[in-house]
């Protein structure tokens, strides 16, 4: 494809000496992944859990709120596939909302929570020495906080309600450091190789090292552990949710239907667990990708978990 | 070695210092003690504020209220960390945050220690078995439950095991489980025999689901360790030497393996403060956990920061001990 890049020529024929066909990284990476088969049946399963989410609510005959023409603690029927809550709710038009905040929260967790994870960690590990030991320790602190009682501690002394998004700001402001610190580790590795020497010598910025080549060429370890990132949110927006300290009503979330259910689950079982199975299978299927991504963007990891 | 514990212990220090500013200046800056106070109606004299306020110290600067609640100093006395006393309470007048903590340490800690020796005791166990036995049906059974544990909310598998005792209870025709409370109150007056069938009444239930979200991690890091361990060189040595392999694995391997252990089991403390929270909130514990649910309500910030504090000081403890440990477990590790 470049006749003026030698390397590339050089592979290609080497290739076509034992009848390879040339790959590059990502394809190579796309084959890896497209072969992890429980990451795949995860990722088409999260797929329709997303749609039931997000277009679901607006397929459905009732939302997430009482409504006076719901029957009241009614067990599912034809009406109501999933049954009714004491209050008058539809459990399906809750499940599908609460799906959907869930993931919204867990999926702004993790942008938040990578972006600045990574330039944190990249910047600790760029400029290494003091800097470094400064910044690291206060990832150290951030990583022996009891995650979910810091962030009910914080959302629970809000008052006045908080929002989806509140909620994620306050989960991803206590689960970045983890991110930073594997971003560190590869950003320590990377900086003393030649391109980052030769864009120091060509004048770049440290700046722009980091933005533009020390944290591209982290793409794969950040990738998984934003994924990983999803899950963790998930399971605490859920237990902030439960402790009551999380999304407050009307609105709903996973953990609230729990947290409300809780004593439900013997009389009015079908309040109870709908929404802890979809909790279940969302963590699962991510960490299942999560999973496939690692084994295909770094292939001499094993399987072991963070 | 002395000297590595010594700067190992000082170099906990700042860490403990960042962490209590960190909490001093997030819980100050989220909520506000005299919420409550505020709101209610009919709306309280502003003199009753005014001396709120004063109670609590939120008349002064925030810097100055930091320097009060960790040294003491220039305080009504019933502040200061250093010197062993926690600061005013917003539930009333007469609640002692630090009395109120050592009453329920005992009800948690029971709980703690029970969950931590089973999940250690049996991760190790599933962690060896799935290792030697990699890629068998039993392992790819392990690897799925672990999964599964990591995916489930703690309170959700807690309801469900809660639901379980009743029903066993049901169907047998027992009371065996008792799904309510932590029993300290039917404990008393007890013969030991009675005493220890109580514990094993209120505890069983709760221990199964606090240790189930640090068992599967646990279990995941001894396989991989074992593993590791397994296919190294001195293994093979062992073998070659014609050794047993029951000798190999317990004597040789299993010794190694265990090691880089302590450090997960440390880190793993965070997981299991915040399984304890949800744990006695479901089966209605009055242990630390209920402890800090109410604060949170009651917006007690000197409270919510003394749990916090604590919490910190035992997973900074954990850590610490952990690398002293690791140190003397692991010969090949040289402080000099």
């Amino acid at each position: 494809m470049s006749e003026n890049r030698a390397p590339d020529t050089v592979r290609k024929t080497a290739a076509d000496g034992v009848g390879g066909v040339e790959r590059t990284q990502l394809q190579m990476i796309t084959r890896r992944f497209l072969r992890h088969r429980p990451a795949m049946i995860s990722l088409a399963l999260l797929i329709v859990i997303v749609l039931f989410a997000f277009v679901g609510p607006y397929l459905w005959t009732w939302d997430h709120l009482v409504h006076r023409e719901v029957p009241p603690s009614v067990p599912p029927n034809a009406d109501h596939p999933l049954g009714t809550t004491t209050a008058g709710n539809d459990v399906l038009g809750q499940l599908m909302r609460g799906a959907q905040q869930t993931l919204k929260v867990a999926f702004t967790v993790s942008v938040l929570g990578t972006v600045v994870g990574s330039l944190w960690g990249a910047t600790a590990g760029y400029y290494g020495g003091r800097v470094d030991s400064l910044m690291m320790r206060v990832v150290d602190v951030f990583m022996i906080v009891p995650l979910l009682v810091m962030v009910a501690a914080i959302a629970g002394s809000v008052r006045g309600g908080t929002t989806w998004w509140a909620v994620a700001l306050i989960i991803a402001a206590f689960s970045w450091a983890q991110i930073a610190r594997v971003v560190r580790g590869v950003v320590l590795s990377l900086r003393e190789q030649e391109f980052v020497e030769a864009a120091r010598a060509a004048g770049a910025s440290p700046g722009w090292i980091i933005v533009r080549h020390l944290l591209p060429n982290a793409a794969g370890p950040i990738i998984v552990a934003a994924t990983l990132l999803v899950a963790v949110a998930i399971l605490l927006e859920a237990g902030m949710s439960f402790l009551s300290f999380g999304i407050q009503l009307p609105d709903i979330s996973l953990g609230q239907m729990i947290g409300d259910a809780r004593t439900a689950a013997s009389t009015r079982p079908w309040l109870f667990y709908p929404p802890g199975v979809l909790l279940v299978i969302i963590c699962l299927t991510i960490n299942f990708i999560g999973d496939g991504l690692r084994d295909a963007l770094d292939p001499r990891q094993t399987m072991e978990r963070r | 070695m002395l000297v590595y514990t010594v700067r190992r212990v000082l170099g906990a220090i700042p860490v403990l210092l960042l962490a209590s500013v960190l909490t001093f200046v997030l819980i100050d800056l989220s909520g506000d003690p005299l919420a409550d106070l505020r709101v209610m109606q009919p709306p309280p004299d502003p003199e009753v504020i005014q001396l709120q306020s004063e109670r609590l110290y939120l008349d002064r600067s925030m810097p100055e209220r930091y320097w009060l609640w960790m040294t003491g100093v220039g305080g009504n006395g019933d502040i200061g960390l250093l010197q062993g006393k926690f600061g005013p309470s917003t539930q009333s007048a007469t609640y002692d945050i630090g009395a109120n903590i050592a009453e329920r340490l005992g009800v948690t800690l029971r709980l703690v220690g029970a969950a931590m020796v089973f999940a250690l005791g049996l991760a190790i166990l599933t962690g060896v078995v799935s290792a030697m036995r990699q890629y068998s049906k039993l392992d790819y059974t392990l690897t799925f439950v672990g999964f599964l544990a990591l995916a489930m909310p703690t309170f959700w598998f807690a309801g469900i095991v809660q639901q379980a005792g009743v029903s066993f209870n049901e169907l047998v025709g027992t009371q065996f489980f008792a799904t309510v409370g932590d029993g300290t109150y039917q404990a008393q007056g007890l013969s030991p025999w009675g005493r220890f069938t109580n514990a094993l009444a209120y505890m069983t239930l709760p221990t199964i689901v606090l240790m189930l979200t640090s068992f599967a991690s646990w279990s995941r890091y001894q396989r991989t360790s074992m593993l590791e361990v397994l296919n190294s060189d001195y293994v093979r040595l062992a073998r070659a030497k014609g050794l047993p392999n029951r000798v190999v694995v317990r004597r040789h391997a299993l010794r190694t393996a265990l090691i880089p252990l302590t450090t997960v089991v440390a880190v793993g403390m965070a997981a299991i403060i915040d399984g304890t929270v949800l744990t006695e909130r479901v089966f209605q514990w009055r242990g630390l956990g209920e402890f800090f649910i109410q604060a949170v309500t009651a917006n007690d910030s000197f409270a919510l920061m003394a749990w916090l504090m604590l919490s910190g000081t035992t997973v900074i403890l954990a850590n610490l001990i952990a690398d002293l440990l690791y140190g003397v477990l692991d010969p090949r590790i040289r402080y000099e």
